[in-house]
């Protein structure tokens, strides 16, 4: 069930320039499933709307969820600062995450780009746990690798591009697609909207199936403001025209569904 | 204590109700909140078929509040029929459907169809900021106004409240002539037009480049524009702008409004309305008055 509950920070690091990762102690890990996200309110009464943040990953215990973030706005920014002890609103757990039943026996094929790195960590470590092989391939900017050595103990092969070839294949994920020749069944993607419309084509091309993960601004994170919609090929079964929200249908489509 | 007060003959259990697009049809909150406790819900916009809204992004935080351009998208009265208004009908709240329209017909096509229906009330957009044609254009000229609340007069079986733009020279004679156009009630404050830009980027931060401003920052704004209007006419005030505490809500029925919307706030705790109802007891209890409607224009 979705609440808006109190929790409470057990750790915050910087894992790059901007980039954090929270743990923190909450009843709603044991409801969190890979491709989800939780709203984080900052406590700041000028900043009113949660930040929704994918989750990262789930202690084995099932009590603490680990949000990996980039401060890029003030919002972000005060989050950053919480610190272990300290205490935090939360909404959640929201949208859909990736159905696993439709990767049973497949070779999946994990692409994360920049910010959208985090939330394949959790879906890498549940398909592990299900004995589903992955190939991983983590798009950055620089040479600044988070995460990566998390995904090496999640994700059978773990490749990198990078945008300035300081590290892995010069480019992006999809390059670094090409320059490995990886193959598999399944793409699962999350990342910015030039990577996810490439990921949408490249999958397409090879008659591959493709389960992507969007963003957009969100006010209320449960269905109701209708804020945070893409566009559906076909008319939406709840809101009856060419859009779907993100935040209840969402945020991971089949790419074939979403015309992005 | 007496929280109970009337709106056209609609007696509602406390005056507290959703503010319209902010709840959806009360589906997404049912959940995470007792909507048993409200005194009326609010629907988001109906029109006579569905609308796509606006492209994104739609929605933007600012300084106590956001900026919000969705369009009014929505599914179209038969499916609102079909699916919603049943739903709602499982509680022992009045609903109170919002229609939105771009032409006097298409309002008045919804209000046929829902003539027959278990709706208590409309409400009447005719304030949305974000649509380009009707809506706005409907609230933002009193003779319009007049001649839309006739029309819509002439074919409802239900009491009508004319919801009213911020976004008018004075929001004092809007009211006046929705009253002489024969509408029950009225709601004020719709959204104020305000914008957003990313100077990083250089660009306006919602695709429609403006949007609604609401949120506790138009808090005083409403307050304000509400004691405007419920000086000047007969017919009962629903005050809403920036409500979070029951505290606020006070501010508004005290400055002449019957009943009160929450609306932003639903984001950001989707128990606020419950909230703000029993902030209103608290001060009720507090400062031992019997009755609400002692509160009522009571500054």
């Amino acid at each position: 069930m979705k609440r808006k509950e109190k929790a409470t920070i057990v750790s915050q690091e910087m894992l790059a320039p901007g980039i954090y990762s929270m743990w923190v102690q909450t009843a709603m890990a044991a409801d969190a499933h890979p491709g989800q996200f939780v709203g984080v309110y900052p406590k700041d009464g000028s900043r009113l709307l949660m930040r929704p943040i994918s989750i990262c990953d789930v202690s084995d215990d099932k009590t603490q969820l680990r949000l990996v973030y980039r401060a890029g706005g003030n919002g972000t920014k005060e989050i950053s600062s919480y610190a272990a002890g300290e205490e935090v609103y939360l909404l959640g757990v929201l949208g859909n995450g990736y159905d696993l039943s439709k990767m049973q026996g497949k070779k999946v094929i994990l692409l994360g780009g920049g910010i959208g790195i985090p939330p394949m960590l959790n879906l890498a470590k549940e398909l592990d746990a299900q004995g589903i092989k992955t190939i991983t391939v983590l798009g950055y900017a620089d040479a600044q690798l988070f995460l990566k050595q998390d995904f090496e103990q999640a994700s059978d092969f773990v490749y990198v591009a990078t945008m300035d070839g300081s590290s892995g294949t010069k480019g992006t994920v999809i390059d670094a697609m090409n320059a490995g020749m990886i193959m598999g069944d399944v793409i699962c993607a999350c990342g910015p909207m030039p990577m996810l419309r490439a990921v949408k084509k490249y999958a397409a091309d090879m008659g591959m199936k493709a389960y992507i993960s969007l963003e957009e601004r969100m006010a209320c994170g449960v269905g109701a403001c209708l804020g945070c919609v893409t566009k559906t090929k076909e008319k939406d079964e709840h809101t009856h025209v060419n859009n779907t929200r993100i935040c209840v249908e969402g945020p991971v489509f089949d790419a074939d569904v979403v015309d992005i | 204590m007496n929280t109970k007060v009337t709106i056209a003959g609609i007696e509602l259990k406390n005056p507290v109700m959703t503010a319209s697009g902010t709840f959806g049809s009360g589906m997404e909150y049912s959940e995470m909140t007792d909507l048993n406790r409200l005194g009326a819900i609010v629907t988001k916009g109906v029109a006579d078929k569905p609308w796509e809204g606006n492209p994104t992004p739609r929605v933007a935080e600012v300084y106590g509040g956001m900026l919000n351009a969705i369009g009014l998208q929505n599914p179209g009265v038969d499916v609102f029929m079909e699916r919603d208004l049943p739903f709602l009908e499982q509680y022992d709240v009045p609903v109170i459907v919002n229609v939105c329209g771009h032409t006097v017909e298409e309002y008045c096509n919804v209000v046929e169809k829902l003539n027959g229906s278990k709706a208590a009330m409309y409400e009447i957009n005719v304030s949305c900021p974000n649509v380009k044609q009707g809506a706005l254009a409907f609230g933002q000229d009193a003779k319009v106004l007049e001649e839309t609340t006739k029309a819509i007069k002439a074919i409802s079986k239900k009491p009508v409240i004319m919801k009213l733009s911020p976004n008018v020279t004075s929001i004092k004679d809007m009211a006046l002539a929705a009253e002489a156009g024969g509408a029950d009630a009225v709601s004020l404050i719709n959204t104020l037009i305000g914008m957003k830009i990313d100077i990083e980027r250089k660009c306006f931060v919602l695709a429609n480049k403006t949007g609604g401003f609401s949120g506790p920052a138009v808090k005083p704004v409403a307050v304000r524009m509400v004691y405007d209007v419920a000086h000047a006419v007969k017919i009962p005030v629903i005050g809403m702008g920036g409500i979070a505490t029951g505290e606020d809500a006070i501010e508004f029925m005290m400055a002449g409004a019957t009943a009160v919307s929450v609306g932003t706030m639903n984001f950001i705790d989707p128990q606020t309305t419950a909230k703000v109802a029993d902030g209103i007891e608290a001060y009720m209890k507090c400062k031992g008055v019997e009755d609400i409607h002692d509160l009522i224009g009571c500054v």
